[in-house]
């Protein structure tokens, strides 16, 4: 089967899960990793036998067969990757917050992307929540989406430390903006916990229709759909109502590609990740999409 | 060591004590109380939801008022006092503190867990932006050695924090724990340090002095002792203590009293005592404010708070997390039917 070439740029800890993740892939092929400086990532990459540069995104802009680039930066560097990436034609998948193109959450709105030249992946506490707030919205109408996200301290980076406050602002917008709710909080919290906790949300939701059954059969269906990009995605607490509350709880376990399975927030955001590039892919090899 | 005469009252009444009333004081009632502290010469009035700017929510109980609404009828009747947020990054942000400051609020409190101070960088640069003064306030401070408390302490410093707060925010420790950290950190940094009792075990003034002894230069208390889990170090008593012991407050004994009797205790919603859950978050090391929200999970799923409390420490819950009471409840409701 035909492969589409992607490029990663940052061979950070969230780069280099994404190469390995891309390895798996049926329909992605890792052509290069790409980073500012040698490091260990870029050696890495390089001892598997990827093409490797320290170019920076020059090294994407100078290679035309690549389709589709995740950026693993930060806010600041995606700000300037992203118009050079569109004016040479390539597709973005932003692992920034830099929120340049729409947020995409698979399981909810993956279908609908388009040949979007910049895609949004919102961040981890919202991948992990916002496709239960949507599964409750449809089934029982969302007034209002609160989500607690609580993720081991080891597993949270320093863009996300130096930033919280675009990690509770973007969760929150997602809630309302893909998850369908009226209202959308969200609220994050670090856990310092040895051995280190495995990520854990609490999606709270205030619904038009408290019809229990209806809820937990449409929730439970997105349990496993999302499982089958995220294995260790799961149903601690079912949904639980008390008058027009529902609460419900749900841990995520890592795959443990390169990242420690405790770090289910981070494996989160780079399962969907792929998961948004290999829809891409398969678009583009059916000729759905140009590129 | 060097230990000053002078000790700065912080009065929590309307903040911590917001926990113990589940968040719903009255404008008036708040004018009332903030009024009678700031005549009574309390330096720092601390007015919020009791977790905090933008804390009113599922997850920790929706306030009465907006936290605008508060700060408005705090600042309406001081007049001297420094108007004080808390702000628990993860929580509230930098937007909830320029709103803060526009109400007229004069210093904040960045509260983190004892690890995790690096994240509330971004919240002191904003404080310090607005004018404000900012408190470093590490919370759970049980959970760490002194090492790390003063690690902590000093990227607090680093940011430009203008006090440090060692805070007991379980009521876990002894004297000898609370002189243990706040001596490192007083070592450790040039700001003030500050102590934040809790009473779970009945220790909130004697740790509150231990603090003092240590060279604590800051102290907070809330009238009635009311707050989270068995309360705080008590407001009044703090003074009286004080005062024999030949330091100054700067608060008078009698209206502080007056404070705590007239107007604070008609509105409690029960007696700040030490029953036996809160005697048990000190004992397991748990948040205070996971106190009534336990009641209401024991009561639901037909459990003894006491057993939720042990494993919610024994599972290492830090402040915040009051969603794994459910959980915990939940599965201990699970164990029990299915064994």
């Amino acid at each position: 089967m035909d492969k589409i070439k992607v490029a990663v740029i940052g061979p950070g800890n969230i780069g280099s899960d994404l190469m390995y993740k891309i390895l798996r892939s049926r329909h992605l092929e890792m052509a290069l990793m790409t980073g500012i400086i040698e490091s260990e990532g870029i050696k890495r990459a390089r001892g598997l036998g990827i093409k490797t540069s320290t170019a920076g995104v020059r090294a994407v802009l100078e290679d035309k067969d690549i389709k589709i680039v995740f950026d693993a930066t930060g806010a600041k560097p995606h700000l300037q990757h992203a118009p050079l990436l569109k004016e040479a034609g390539k597709i973005a998948i932003d692992l920034t917050p830099a929120a340049v193109g729409p947020y995409v959450v698979p399981c909810v709105n993956l279908d609908q992307v388009k040949a979007e030249p910049n895609l949004n992946m919102v961040t981890c506490g919202g991948q992990a929540t916002v496709p239960i707030v949507y599964a409750i919205n449809r089934a029982a109408g969302a007034r209002y989406a609160e989500i607690v996200a609580c993720i081991a301290s080891k597993s949270a980076g320093p863009g996300t430390r130096q930033n919280i406050d675009e990690f509770t602002q973007t969760t929150a917008k997602a809630l309302t903006v893909v998850g369908g709710a009226q209202k959308g909080k969200a609220i994050i919290i670090l856990n310092p916990a040895e051995p280190p906790i495995m990520m854990t949300n609490t999606v709270y939701v205030e619904v038009e229709r408290p019809d229990e059954q209806a809820i937990r059969a449409s929730v439970e269906a997105m349990v496993k759909e999302i499982q089958s990009y995220v294995p260790g995605y799961q149903l601690r607490v079912p949904p639980l109502l008390d008058g027009n509350k529902v609460t419900t709880i749900i841990q995520v376990e890592g795959a443990g590609d390169f990242l420690p399975k405790y770090s289910g927030n981070l494996d989160i955001i780079t399962s969907a990740a792929v998961a948004v590039a290999e829809k891409l892919a398969q678009k583009i090899l059916a000729g759905e999409v140009a590129a | 060591m060097k230990k000053s005469k002078f000790i700065h009252l912080v009065d929590t009444t309307l903040r911590d004590g917001s926990h113990a009333v589940s968040h719903q004081f009255t404008a008036e009632q708040i004018a009332a109380i903030a009024g009678g502290l700031d005549a009574a010469g309390v330096e720092y009035i601390e007015v919020t939801h009791g977790d905090g700017l933008a804390g009113s929510s599922y997850n920790y109980g929706w306030a009465l008022l907006t936290d605008e609404e508060m700060l408005k009828a705090a600042a309406g009747a001081i007049k001297k006092s420094n108007l004080t947020v808390l702000l628990l990054p993860g929580i509230g942000t930098q937007e909830d503190l320029e709103m803060a400051a526009h109400c007229g609020a004069k210093a904040v409190r960045v509260a983190t867990h004892v690890t995790e101070a690096d994240i509330g960088e971004q919240h002191i640069g904003m404080a310090k932006k607005l004018g404000m003064q900012a408190f470093g306030f590490l919370m759970m401070c049980h959970m760490a050695p002194p090492e790390k408390v003063v690690e902590q302490a000093k990227l607090f410093e680093s940011y430009g924090a203008d006090f440090i707060y060692v805070a007991d925010s379980a009521g876990a420790m002894l004297p000898e724990d609370v002189k243990a950290r706040v001596g490192a950190v007083v070592e450790a940094v040039k700001v003030p340090v500050g102590f934040h009792a809790h009473n779970n075990l009945t220790m909130a003034t004697a740790n509150a002095l231990a603090a003092v002894e240590a060279g604590a230069t800051f102290l907070d208390g809330a009238c009635r002792g009311l707050g989270a889990g068995a309360g705080n170090a008590q407001t009044e008593a703090l003074v009286g203590v004080l005062e024999k012991l030949g330091y100054q407050t700067g608060v008078d004994f009698y209206k502080i009293m007056d404070v705590a009797e007239d107007i604070v205790e008609p509105i409690m919603h029960r007696p700040q005592v030490v029953r036996n859950a809160p005697l048990m978050l000190g004992y397991a090391g748990v948040y205070s404010s996971f106190l009534l929200h336990t009641y209401r999970a024991a009561e639901k799923f037909n459990l003894d708070p006491r057993d939720i409390l042990v494993e919610l420490g024994r599972r290492r819950m830090v402040g915040g997390q009051e969603d794994m009471i459910v959980d915990v409840a939940y599965q201990l409701a699970q164990k029990r039917g299915g064994a």
